[in-house]
């Protein structure tokens, strides 16, 4: 019996290290694109227990650390995906308009393969989020891409904010309204079922101060309100202890979200896709709401019609803090393309273009303290390519996180599954459709005509 | 003075009118003869000229090279550091037959049926589509509109994205699309079972071999009647051409399994045109491929691997493997749901990233898709007595830097402009800002 637990307590002890590992590293002689700080060409970055201890010229290797030579390689932080699905095992909630309970950190799954299919395309950390079935959906998880752990705890970045995934428009109008005939069918009905849900949120938040307030009071006898875990999470929103970061298209839907957050005195909030964000650009601009989009993205449903490829630029020159992410497993391997391609739609400067996946991103999921660029005392979430990441011939060499690689191009053999089902059918072939729209995954049952997934 | 007043007044005013007459409409192409100095001409098939004059005239390109006459009123385009390419052909789109992907009132390429190959994307292609003109400021001239659906989902066409009619836009080449039966499971959301899948399978090959019997037969009855008495069956009339190896037959086939068995149909029912399109794991088989000498159009090549135990960035790799094995590779966008055909360059630009040889990528998107349809005598390469159908741009086209700077579709000069950019043009600095004054 003893020996058993203490097997399970190394096992334990193993698996934690796997996660929570921190590496030391010597990447000598590199063009370090910091992103904040300018571009410094023949420059050495050194990492000390998953951090960046220092950038600087002629760093002399630490007895015993890894030296990888990146001469004539481009050094650049971690990409960071604001928007993805992956490393969860559950998306949507479809069960209700409202889910604000939810919570993927809780379905986190380390051994999808697609985790090191990101680290392939130099991508560090993901927001996996909860899907857009839900004017108000579930919370998100920020995650570090620690591919090898088998502890799905051990993914998460300990100390991220929490966020949460609100969604505007065609989505959740079409699965409540459309799927189940309740609120909201229409934009009116969105707005009315996030501003019900804040009022609501607001009441259990003042009927618990007066609850703690009055407890105090010699002789009090009341009862405390009924403890709510959906109510909880709105009330956290109102305080500003949650992001949120909503799926949105339409300018009009946009900017009813601000004037909702404008009356609820919410002020951190994040706009996803946001395919007509540069409509509004100057109120997102005036309120210091976040944009995160596709590069160019466009016509998979009507009201991405009116898009243009132009919108994270059009954004960026009118000062929105703005994003590139990828809501999408393949995508998501090449976003370093798809921010290089707001050079050929506005003309952006190789550094506003990287801080589009870095830096940026970091600063919508609240973590630009820790990651987004390359700085002494920062965690050494670092992606190594050959030709510049802007570049198309730009490919990712090797990709740190926490001082660890994760990703080495010339060295990882082809099968990088971490676990392996003897019973697999080694002949079956699973295609990647990009029609399908990932951000409705789990509500397939309500559209039998979009999933033709059929039986004859 | 006053008069004078008057007098600039009145030509302000004109000067207004003319200018907002002119915004008020879209732009136009222009047609003429036109020279383009100084240019680097990359022309394909006979390497690059640096410093070069290519001349433009009645659609045709009437001279390439340098020191080249320029003829008197020609109007002539200093493309000094800029180069010429042949317009890029994208073999995987359905331009034209889809305005809005969730939309099924404004898709037109899945017909009701699993056998109509009579439905001829020429007939529904909207020269008016909004992706249209997205697409060509790109540099890609030329589009495969294929219908898409079930086995035998209708008749894809080769379109300029230039025209009022489809007629104005047909490029010359029309071939059948044969949805070969596939193995291969579609997303994570289709949860067939092995045993569903391989029923599903067997009975699709058992019903295409009954359809091409069929085929086979009214080709038969047709020739012997002189095309008299063999009856009204229209999809048995479509397929006519392809039985009679006048027709290209496009096999759309992507898992090594069913690359192998559409092989080997394609040699039982002896297909005297055939072409693979998709084949994703071409590389799997890429030796049996080549001795079949059937030409391949690749992509799309921004995927992931079809199988969770291959290399992360097999499908990035898949043309240049396909190439290097002695195939003839094309590559296609294949960016249907998102009409991001103007991705193609960057589908190439990966194939070379990931193995690709650069010059072989470039002909994968020119001229091998003008030869596999069997145009190379008017598009693909910048000759003399071709069409003029081509772009100028800053750069290498792969790259997201680069910029296109003038588009030429038969001879036709085309404006610059798509909605996207009307957009950025309008909300760069959006006025009034954010208080009405």
């Amino acid at each position: 019996m003893k020996k058993i637990f203490s097997i399970g307590l190394a096992l334990l002890l193993v698996n934690w290290c796997l996660g929570q590992d921190k590496g030391n590293l010597l990447i000598k002689n590199g063009t370090v694109l910091t992103v904040t700080k300018g571009t410094l060409t023949e420059t050495d970055v050194l990492v000390k227990d998953g951090k960046i201890a220092q950038i600087g010229k002629n760093i002399a290797a630490p007895q015993g650390v890894r030296v990888i030579d990146a001469t004539g390689l481009f050094v650049m932080p971690g990409i960071i995906d604001a928007h993805s699905h992956i490393a969860i095992d559950g998306i949507n909630e479809a069960t209700s308009p409202v889910t604000a309970e939810v919570f993927e950190g809780d379905v986190v799954n380390p051994l999808q393969i697609g985790i090191y299919h990101a680290l392939g395309g130099g991508v560090t950390a993901v927001h996996a989020m909860h899907g857009s079935a839900n004017a108000i959906g579930g919370q998100c998880e920020t995650l570090k891409l620690r591919y090898g752990t088998f502890d799905g705890d051990a993914m998460k970045m300990e100390g991220a904010p929490r966020t949460i995934k609100f969604a505007l428009g065609e989505n959740p109008t079409r699965v409540h309204g459309g799927g189940s005939g309740i609120v909201p069918r229409t934009r009116m009905g969105v707005e009315f079922v996030i501003r019900q849900s804040f009022s609501n949120a607001k009441k259990y938040m003042e009927d618990w101060d007066a609850y703690n307030k009055n407890k105090l009071v010699k002789g009090f006898r009341g009862a405390p309100p009924a403890y709510n875990l959906r109510l909880e999470t709105l009330a956290e929103i109102l305080k500003g202890n949650i992001i949120i970061h909503c799926h949105s298209y339409r300018a009009d839907e946009i900017f009813m979200l601000l004037n909702v957050c404008k009356d609820f005195g919410i002020k951190r909030v994040v706009f996803q896709h946001v395919n007509e964000g540069f409509k509004v650009a100057p109120e997102l601009a005036a309120y210091g709401a976040m944009a995160s989009v596709f590069s160019d993205w466009w016509a998979y449903k009507f009201e991405v019609y009116y898009s243009t490829a132009y919108n994270a630029a059009i954004l960026t020159r009118n000062g929105v803090v703005t994003s590139i992410n990828s809501d999408d497993a393949e995508m998501m391997r090449h976003l370093y393309h798809e921010a290089g391609k707001t050079q050929k739609y506005g003309n952006l400067s190789d550094d506003e273009a990287l801080a589009l996946i870095t830096i940026n991103p970091a600063k919508q999921l609240g973590i630009d303290a820790r990651t987004g660029s390359l700085e002494a005392g920062k965690d050494a979430d670092i992606a190594i390519f050959k030709n510049h990441p802007l570049s198309i011939y730009g490919v990712p060499q090797f990709t740190v996180v926490d001082g660890i690689v994760r990703f080495d191009r010339a060295a990882d053999p082809a099968d990088m599954r971490l676990m392996v089902d003897p019973k697999q059918n080694l002949d079956d072939v699973t295609f990647h459709d990009k029609n399908v729209d990932h951000c409705m995954e789990g509500t397939e049952f309500l559209f039998s005509d979009l999933f033709q997934a059929d039986k004859k | 003075m006053k008069n004078f007043q008057l007098v600039a007044g009145f030509f302000t005013a004109l000067f207004c009118a003319v200018v907002f007459h002119l915004e008020a409409q879209n732009a136009k192409g222009k047609y003429g003869t036109f020279a383009l100095t100084n240019a680097t001409i990359e022309t394909i098939t006979n390497g690059t000229v640096s410093n070069g004059t290519v001349l433009i005239s009645n659609g045709k390109i009437l001279a390439v090279g340098a020191n080249i006459a320029i003829p008197q009123g020609a109007e002539v385009i200093d493309c000094k550091g800029l180069t010429v390419y042949p317009g890029m052909i994208d073999s995987g789109t359905n331009l034209g037959l889809s305005e809005i992907g969730s939309d099924p009132r404004t898709q037109d390429f899945n017909e009701v049926g699993d056998l109509v190959p009579q439905m001829k994307a020429l007939t529904a292609v909207n020269p008016n589509a909004v992706a249209i003109p997205v697409t060509r400021i790109s540099g890609i001239t030329t589009a495969l509109s294929s219908p898409r659906g079930d086995m035998f989902p209708g008749t894809a066409a080769l379109i300029n994205l230039h025209g009022y009619t489809p007629e104005q836009m047909f490029a010359g080449f029309e071939g059948v699309v044969l949805n070969f039966p596939n193995t291969g499971r579609r997303g994570f959301f289709d949860r067939r079972t092995d045993e569903e899948l391989k029923k599903a399978t067997e009975t699709a090959l058992k019903k295409l071999n009954e359809v091409w019997e069929r085929a086979v037969q009214y080709h038969k009855v047709d020739s012997a009647t002189q095309g008299k008495n063999a009856g009204y069956y229209p999809e048995m009339q479509a397929l006519l051409p392809v039985v009679r190896g006048q027709r290209a037959l496009l096999v759309e086939v992507n898992t090594s399994k069913d690359i192998l068995a559409a092989l080997k149909w394609i040699k039982e029912k002896k297909i005297a045109k055939p072409v693979l399109t998709g084949v994703a794991e071409g590389w799997r088989v890429a030796d049996q491929i080549a001795k079949s000498k059937i030409p391949v159009i690749a992509g799309s090549v921004l995927e992931i691997p079809t199988r969770d135990y291959d290399r992360y960035d097999q499908a990035y790799a898949n043309p240049g493997l396909l190439k290097k094995a002695g195939i003839k590779v094309a590559i296609r966008s294949e960016e249907t749901n998102n009409q991001n055909f103007r991705n193609l360059p960057y589908h190439a630009g990966f194939a070379v990233a990931y193995g690709m040889d650069r010059r072989e990528a470039l002909r994968a998107i020119t001229i091998v898709p003008a030869e596999i349809f069997g145009v190379a005598d008017k598009l693909g390469s910048i000759e003399v007595g071709k069409s003029a159908t081509l772009f100028v741009c800053d750069g290498d086209p792969f790259e997201t830097k680069t910029q296109i700077k003038q588009v030429f579709i038969d001879g036709w000069q085309i404006p610059m402009s798509s909605r996207q950019t009307q957009l950025y043009d309008e909300f760069l600095k959006r006025d009034p800002g954010v208080s009405k004054k």
